[in-house]
């Protein structure tokens, strides 16, 4: 039983990185058609600068966890605005061209693995995270790493945070009408490209959230996690629906705990491979996603 | 209907639409004048709502398009609107995931929405602001796609088959609220229903393959029934 508690949490902390790097690549499918592939990069963003300003800037501060709250403030700061100057300077020229979005983001991609790995090396960076984190608590037997905890509740804030801001702003209204019909909010005397910025900032804030929590989870930050992260990123945004943030939550979920449970259960390694089982269930049985929205930017 | 302007308003000159392969608009010119309805009229597929996405920017076009003295070709779609030209859309295009209230809001563009006027004339959206429109029936959501217009000050609106798909107690309720918009504002209307062009229109602008082959007096052609079939009527094809 213990094991099976340690496996649930260890799985819901798991969907909570999914799901904060799916709910921006949804978002922004959802709104702008555009299949990001450079989210994986927005990840990178996050930790290493989280890791650069904790190793080379608040390095004198001896409070770890204010160094590590004020460090990874800057690396989701670096998020939004990386995210925001990759949407005006190299998607907004490539508006409606999507084949050439996907071309430069792919280019994007790999280019910045190889220049994380150019400047700081292939090695694994730590960065220094208050030392509750990596102890554990006891539940039923189960020895949960706190880490889980954090990443948990940082997923359950932005998950409300999110759909505040979709439900009580204009721009998120902006946003919802826009997955729903992009042309027909023009036609409405809006600019709707002032809403793919901020779709794309916030989706680079999410996927950095996810970038410092992925250190937390995994020890350390390395130059591909973030494309290694992104795929199941990815699959966990066709099953839950594109452009739909409750169902990526519930998606992010579903996958993490199918693989937890499969890899331990089964055999390790299986779990990635039933995941993928899953989607084309998915696709085949509900093409739309788990939400169900009709979804797809008309242009 | 009193208006009887003389001042074009919107000016449309040597308009091309090419939609994949096919050239849809091949040189459309015509004048809107200010005040009143204008009927662009044509059998199916002609480029009738071609036209008025090209006049908003939402499909790719050449040729001009001047609202009073402004070129409007080379603004992007929302600037456009934003010169007060205000759009009903074919098959409404509510966003059905919003509720009705949020429709409104999203549309608001004036300072001072005139949400006494959309009330005063569909009390039944008031009602169900806080229904989603996806719910609303086809009348329903075709008085939001109009209220969404009606909500700012436009100097001209471009209203694409609003009785389309309606059971004919409500063309009449569509047609009399079109009535009360004329009134309002000049209005550029996409109608299949002779009926309703013969109540509202002063003028008339018939389209053929992309062309315009037709301008007078909406009563003019109307009281031509040749002419209106040869220029309306399936099997008629010029």
């Amino acid at each position: 039983m213990s094991t099976f508690i340690l496996l649930t949490i260890t799985g819901f902390g798991l969907g909570a990185m999914y799901f904060l790097i799916a709910s921006g690549l949804s978002l922004i499918y959802g709104l702008m058609g555009v299949l990001n592939f450079a989210h994986g990069a927005f990840i990178s963003v996050g930790s290493y600068g989280t890791w650069w300003f904790s190793a080379h800037v608040f390095d004198g501060i001896h409070s770890i966890l204010l160094q590590w709250l004020l460090s990874s403030l800057v690396g989701l700061g670096l998020g939004a605005v990386f995210a925001g100057l990759v949407e005006l300077v190299l998607i907004r020229p490539l508006y409606t061209r999507h084949m050439e979005q996907v071309l430069v983001t792919v280019g994007l991609s790999i280019a910045f693995v190889a220049l994380i790995q150019g400047i700081w090396g292939t090695d694994p960076k730590t960065f220094p995270v208050p030392p509750w984190l990596h102890e554990t608590t006891t539940i039923a037997g189960a020895h949960i790493p706190n880490d889980r905890w954090i990443e948990i509740a940082t997923a359950a804030v932005v998950l409300c945070l999110l759909r505040l801001f979709l439900r009580r702003t204009r721009y998120g209204l902006i946003i919802r009408a826009g997955v729903e019909n992009r042309a027909m909010v023009q036609a409405l005397g809006i600019d709707v490209r002032r809403a793919f910025t901020v779709v794309f900032a916030i989706g680079g804030v999410a996927a950095a959230v996810a970038g410092v929590l992925s250190g937390v989870y995994f020890n350390d930050v390395s130059p591909d996690q973030g494309t290694n992260l992104l795929i199941f990123a990815f699959i966990v945004v066709v099953i839950g629906g594109l452009g739909s943030i409750g169902g990526s939550a519930a998606a992010a979920t579903v996958v993490a705990l199918t693989q937890q449970y499969t890899n331990y259960y089964a055999s390790s390694g299986v779990g990635d491979m039933v995941v993928v089982l899953l989607l084309g269930l998915v696709l085949l049985a509900r093409p739309r996603g788990l939400a169900g929205a009709v979804v797809g930017a008309r242009a | 209907m009193s208006a009887t302007a003389t001042r074009t308003l919107l000016s449309v000159r040597d308009l091309h639409v090419l939609l994949g392969q096919s050239h849809v608009l091949q040189g459309v010119s015509f004048d809107v004048p200010e005040g009143g309805v204008t009927a662009l009229l044509g059998r199916n597929g002609v480029g009738k709502t071609t036209t008025l996405r090209a006049i908003l920017g939402l499909v790719g076009r050449r040729g001009s398009v001047r609202l009073a003295d402004e070129e409007l070709t080379l603004l992007p779609t929302h600037r456009i609107v934003q010169r007060s030209v205000g759009y009903v859309p074919e098959d409404r295009d509510v966003f059905t995931g919003l509720t009705v209230a949020e429709n409104l809001r999203l549309a608001e563009r004036d300072a001072e929405p005139r949400y006494d006027l959309v009330y005063d004339l569909f009390p039944d959206l008031e009602a169900r602001a806080a229904q989603r429109a996806g719910t609303l029936s086809g009348g329903q959501q075709q008085m939001l796609a109009i209220a969404r217009a009606l909500l700012n000050h436009n100097r001209v609106l471009l209203v694409d088959e609003p009785t389309k798909g309606l059971a004919p107690s409500l063309v009449a309720e569509v047609a009399d609220v079109l009535e009360r918009l004329a009134q309002l504002t000049t209005v550029l209307l996409v109608e299949q229903n002779l009926g309703v062009v013969r109540r509202l229109a002063q003028r008339a602008i018939v389209l053929d393959q992309g062309r315009v082959v037709h301008t007078s007096e909406a009563r003019e052609l109307l009281e031509r029934p040749e002419l209106v079939r040869r220029l309306l009527s399936v099997g008629h094809a010029a």
